[in-house]
C-alpha cells in the first residue's frame, strides 16, 4: 500500500537511518559523558565513541582521523573553513575565488569578508551549472589564497570538475575548500585524489541526524590551519570549542560508515529511478532539464515546466508529494532561484522549476504515483495557463509588453 | 504555507476557465502581470448589449494557488454586475473573500488591475472614454 505522503526532499534533509538511531541512543542516557572529562569511566566512553566516529567519517572521504574537526553542521564548517582560512592565511593575501551558484553559507560568508577588506571572484558557472575551467586560471592572482567551490549543487546536483579545479588552484599556490554537503556519501568523495584541503559535510543529509557536521583540515602537504571562530575550551585541537555533541557525532559517523558500503546500492537505486522520472517528465512537451545531465548526482533531478508557474504546480499536490520549487512566490521578494537565474534560464522557466530529491528509501510505487500527479498538474494547470494559450497560438510571449510589476 | 480552504477549493475547481472571443465588441479583455514576477492573469468580460450587465467572465492565469484563486472569484463576482459596478470590486473584498496571507495580497491586486484593465478595454471599444486609476500600490 502506498503511503502518503512521499518525501522527494531529500536535498533538503533526510530521514535518520534507523541504524543510525540506534548506535546513537546509548549516548544519551547510559554514556552521556562529556569526551573532555579525561579522568573518569563517562568522560572515556564518550572519548573513546567520538573517536570511533572520527574514523567513520574521515574513512568515507579518504581522509585521517585527526583532520577531522566537528562542528554544528555544513553552515558551520563553511564558516569556518573561509573566515578561518581568511584569518590565517592574511599575510599571504586576501583574494577569494568562488563561484556564483553556492549555497548562501558560502555566498554570505564571502560577502561578509568582502567588509573586512577580502577581495572575492564570484566566477559565472556556464549553462550546464559547471564552472569554466580557463575562468579560473584566468581569475588566479598572486593574492588567491583560496578558491571555494562547491563539490555538488544543492538545487541542480551537478558536480563540479573537483580535481581539474584543485589542480589549477595548487599551480597558483592557493588552498581548495569544498561543500560538498549534497555530494558526500551519495558518490566517491577523497580528499587525497581530488586535491581538497578543505571539506565542509554534514550528518543530516546522509540519513544522520541534524545539528552535527563536520570540516575536513587537511594535515599534510600542505599542513593547513584556519583561526578558530568560536573561542572557549579549546576543543577539536583548537579549531573549534564546545562541547562535543556526542550522540549527534556518533549517529554521523555511523551515518558514514552505512554510506560508505552502501553507496553503489544506493547510488543505482536513486539513480534507476531518478531516471525514470527524467524520462516521464522530459516526454511532456515544453519540459526542460536545469543542470548538466551527466555530470550529477544520482538522486536529483530538476526540471522546469514551461508555461506553468512552480508554486502554483507544487499545489496540486503538496499534500501527497514533499517537492522544491524554484519559484520563491512565496518570499516577499518573488524572485526566482538564484541558481537557475545564473545557468542563464529565463524568469518564466526559473519560476516553473521542480527539484526532485529521491533517496536511499524512495519506491517505485512512489515515483509512479509522482510521474502520474505531477503530470496531470501540469497538464491542467497549462489548460488554465494564458501563456500556454499564447504558445500554443504561436504567439513570442517575449513580443508582449508587460507591464511593469 | 497552508492555504485557506477556500483558496483551495477554487484552485481544485476553478469557476469560469476560458478564452472569450476577443475580438468581438461586447468582449473585454485584461491582461496584467508578467511572466518574470510568476503571474500573468488574464480577465475578460463579455457586455450584454440590451441590459448593460456583465453575462459573461472568464479567466486564464499564470501563477501560484492564490494567483488562482483570486482570478476565479473576480469572474464569479462579475457576472451581473454592470461594468461601473464591476470596477468598485476592491482587491481587500478579494482578500477577506479567500482570506489571503499577507505575502499574497499582490494576486488581489493582480485580479483588481485585471477587471479594470477589461473593462477599459471594452470602454475603448465601445467609444467610451478609458478610466483613469490610480497606480497600485502593492506590487
Amino acid at each position: 500500500m502506498l503511503q502518503l505522503p512521499i518525501y522527494l526532499d531529500h536535498n533538503a534533509t533526510t530521514p535518520c537511518d534507523p541504524r543510525v538511531v540506534d548506535a546513537m541512543i546509548p549516548y544519551f542516557t547510559q554514556s552521556f559523558g562529556n569526551a573532555a572529562s579525561r579522568n573518569h569511566p563517562f568522560g572515556w566512553q564518550a572519548e573513546e565513541a567520538v573517536d570511533y566516529a572520527r574514523e567513520q567519517v574521515a574513512k568515507l572521504i579518504g581522509a585521517d582521523a585527526k583532520e577531522i574537526i566537528f562542528t554544528s553542521g555544513a553552515t558551520e564548517a563553511d564558516n569556518l573553513a573561509i573566515k578561518g582560512v581568511f584569518e590565517m592565511y592574511a599575510q599571504k593575501g586576501n583574494h577569494i575565488i568562488t563561484c556564483n551558484i553556492e549555497h548562501k553559507a558560502v555566498l554570505d560568508t564571502c560577502k561578509h569578508l568582502e567588509k573586512l577588506g577580502a577581495e572575492v571572484t564570484y566566477l559565472k558557472v556556464m549553462e550546464n551549472g559547471l564552472i569554466n575551467l580557463e575562468e579560473l586560471e584566468a581569475a588566479m592572482r598572486p593574492t588567491t589564497i583560496l578558491v571555494a567551490i562547491m563539490y555538488a549543487n544543492n538545487e541542480i546536483g551537478t558536480v563540479m570538475p573537483m580535481k581539474e579545479i584543485s589542480q589549477i588552484a595548487k599551480k597558483h599556490g592557493a588552498l581548495v575548500f569544498s561543500d560538498a554537503t549534497q555530494a558526500v556519501g551519495k558518490i566517491p568523495v577523497d580528499v587525497n585524489k581530488d586535491g581538497i584541503d578543505l571539506l565542509a559535510m554534514t550528518a543530516h543529509k546522509m540519513y544522520g541526524p541534524k545539528g552535527v557536521g563536520a570540516l575536513y583540515v587537511r594535515r599534510k602537504n600542505p599542513r593547513v590551519k584556519v583561526t578558530a571562530q568560536m573561542d572557549g575550551g579549546g576543543h577539536e585541537r583548537g579549531m573549534r570549542s564546545g562541547t562535543l555533541n556526542v550522540p549527534g557525532i556518533v549517529g554521523f559517523g555511523k551515518a558514514c560508515e552505512l554510506c560508505m558500503n552502501e553507496m553503489e546500492k544506493d547510488a543505482a537505486h536513486t539513480s534507476r529511478l531518478r531516471d525514470k522520472l527524467d524520462t516521464a517528465f522530459l516526454s511532456l512537451e515544453e519540459a526542460y532539464l536545469n543542470g548538466d545531465k551527466e555530470h550529477r548526482l544520482p538522486h536529483v533531478s530538476n526540471i522546469s515546466f514551461k508555461y506553468v508557474e512552480g508554486e502554483g504546480l507544487l499545489m496540486g499536490f503538496n499534500k501527497n508529494i514533499a517537492l522544491s520549487s524554484g519559484s520563491a512566490c512565496t518570499s516577499a521578494s518573488l524572485e526566482p532561484s538564484y541558481v537557475l537565474k545564473a545557468l542563464g534560464l529565463g524568469d518564466d522557466l526559473a519560476h516553473s522549476s521542480l527539484r526532485f530529491g529521491l533517496g536511499r528509501y524512495t519506491t517505485e510505487e512512489q515515483i509512479d504515483y509522482t510521474i502520474d500527479k505531477v503530470s496531470t498538474t501540469v497538464l491542467k494547470l497549462r489548460e488554465m495557463s494564458p501563456l500556454w494559450e499564447m504558445y500554443k497560438e504561436g504567439i513570442d510571449i517575449n513580443s508582449i509588453e508587460w507591464a511593469a510589476h | 504555507m497552508a492555504y485557506s480552504d477556500k483558496v483551495l477549493d477554487h484552485y481544485n475547481n476553478p469557476q469560469n476557465v476560458g478564452t472569450l472571443d476577443k475580438s468581438k465588441s461586447t468582449v473585454g479583455t485584461g491582461l496584467v502581470g508578467a511572466p518574470e514576477c510568476g503571474d500573468v492573469m488574464r480577465l475578460q468580460i463579455e457586455v450584454d448589449d440590451a441590459t448593460g450587465l456583465i453575462k459573461d467572465a472568464k479567466f486564464k492565469t499564470f501563477g501560484c494557488g492564490s494567483a488562482i484563486a483570486s482570478s476565479s472569484l473576480a469572474t464569479e463576482w462579475l457576472k451581473g454586475k454592470s461594468i461601473d459596478e464591476a470596477i468598485k470590486i476592491d482587491n481587500m473584498e478579494i482578500v477577506e473573500e479567500l482570506n489571503l496571507p499577507p505575502v499574497k495580497i499582490h494576486c488581489s491586486v493582480l485580479a483588481e488591475d485585471a477587471i479594470k484593465a477589461a473593462v477599459n478595454d471594452y470602454r475603448k471599444k465601445n467609444g467610451l472614454e478609458e478610466m483613469k486609476f490610480e497606480e497600485s500600490l502593492v506590487h
